[in-house]
């Protein structure tokens, strides 16, 4: 006698939601218009787990939900207190770790990091400031890179890789030591063939790549994140309208 | 009617701009209802040069040399509540972008190496405070009971957030609108 197949189904909070063979938890729970905070996910790119923010709980285990694959059943608690308040600390660590100092960032308003801390309820950094040094590379002539700002999501990364056909960016060390380096001989990014309407010149979710001379194209007030919450779902075609130069 | 005590309130600015004071003044008229409820200690807003006991003291601007250090000490022993009020309070906003140089560096640049400077020198009047070697957040030298993030914070929030300490209620910041910039 053959037993009824489980239905595709799995449970994030209260919802119950389908999902289709393969697909990770993050991807079924954005077909759903469920949100889990994320940082280093973007649609159609393979995700890496490396910010942490989107750990969910899976039969009581934390796993990251952009890697992990859906299973038919499973029990999933995302919008919780705890998590919420675990992924403040993971957003005051990732803001100490750099230089985020809005007021004079020309991402403000369009800065996925801070439109985290927002939906997180951030009212301070907590930890010490660490101040760090990291090289600006203002090199390439339409294109920014400020490293003091990276959260090392390595979005440009696979964006160069995966979408753009090129391989201009890497990440190089590890933990604390980590850094974003550009794949040329000079490590300048005018040596390398990025172009400013290169997916990985617009994904970056931070000021650390910004494309010259379009900083202030949007009033400070009317950017993406002045109108809407980064819990919505979809934004990422905004986004990466908002930050496309006028040129490509 | 039973006349509760004002509250008194004591307000400064370390490395800050007068912003966020400025703005604390945007909230218009609503100020004289605020004053029915609170009474300013020392502050730029008075002339009261002597800090007293206070229920509230508001820190503008983060900590960037030996008199900021002392000012701050003194607000912290003097108020109940001490609240880290602006960017520069809370990391040290735009004064601490000079915190990726050395102090040296910082000082030759301004003060002998600037065009057109006469007679250039390093001021070094023993009246002048100490710079510190960074500019630090405030919660970093004291503790901090509140923080009003914002550059500067809204004059409603300033008036919301001081409105929920008349009331007597925990103030709820962040849950109506949050803006770092
Ligand atoms: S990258 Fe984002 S969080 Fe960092 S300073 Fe710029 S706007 Fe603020
Ligand atoms: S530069 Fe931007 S996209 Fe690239 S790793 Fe850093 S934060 Fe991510
Ligand atoms: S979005 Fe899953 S780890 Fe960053």
């Amino acid at each position: 006698m053959m037993t009824a197949p489980e239905p595709n189904l799995i449970r994030i909070d209260d919802r119950e939601i389908p999902f289709v063979h393969g697909e990770t938890i993050m991807d079924a729970a954005l077909a759903a218009d469920v949100y889990i905070p994320h940082l280093c996910h973007f649609p159609g790119i393979t995700p890496q787990g490396n910010c942490k923010l989107c750990t969910v709980e899976v039969d009581g285990k934390p796993l990251t939900a952009c890697t992990s694959p859906a299973a038919a059943g499973q029990q999933i608690r995302n919008n919780i207190p705890e998590l919420n308040e675990a992924r403040k600390v993971l957003t005051q660590m990732l803001f100490i770790e750099g230089n985020h100092i809005c007021p004079s960032c020309e991402k403000t308003g369009n800065c996925a990091l801070q439109a985290m801390a927002y939906h997180l309820g951030m009212l301070h950094q907590h930890f010490p400031q660490q101040f760090p040094e990291r090289e600006v590379d203002a090199s390439h002539p339409t294109i920014m890179l400020d490293r003091i700002r990276c959260i090392l999501c390595s979005l440009c990364v696979r964006a160069s890789q995966e979408v753009d056909g090129k391989n201009v960016f890497a990440i190089a060390g590890r933990g604390i030591h980590a850094s974003l380096i550009v794949n040329t001989a000079s490590g300048k990014l005018v040596d390398s063939d990025l172009e400013p309407s290169d997916l990985a010149a617009r994904i970056c979710p931070v000021g650390a790549i910004l494309i010259k001379e379009h900083g202030y194209d949007a009033p400070i007030g009317k950017r993406i994140f002045d109108q809407h919450k980064i819990s919505e779902i979809g934004l990422e075609k905004i986004y990466i309208a908002g930050a496309k130069s006028d040129d490509s | 009617m039973t006349h509760k005590p004002k509250l008194k309130l004591a307000t400064t600015s370390l490395a800050g701009c007068f912003g966020c004071h400025m703005s604390f003044l945007d909230m218009d008229e609503r100020i004289v209802e605020l004053l029915e409820h609170i009474e300013f200690d020392r502050s730029p807003f008075t002339d009261i040069k002597q800090l007293g006991h206070c229920d509230i003291g508001l820190i503008e601007g983060g900590v960037c040399n030996a008199e900021n250090v002392h000012v701050l000490r003194t607000y912290r022993a003097s108020c109940r509540i001490l609240v880290a009020v602006g960017a520069c309070a809370i990391n040290g906003g735009v004064p601490a972008m000079r915190n990726h140089f050395s102090l040296q560096e910082c000082l030759e640049e301004v003060y002998l190496k600037s065009p057109d400077m006469i007679n250039p020198h390093i001021p070094n009047d023993p009246e002048l405070p100490l710079l510190l070697d960074k500019v630090y957040p405030v919660h970093e030298v004291v503790k901090v009971d509140y923080f009003l993030p914002g550059c500067p914070p809204s004059a409603d929030t300033f008036y919301r957030f001081l409105s929920e300490l008349i009331e007597g209620k925990e103030p709820q910041i962040g849950k109506v609108e949050l803006r770092y910039d």
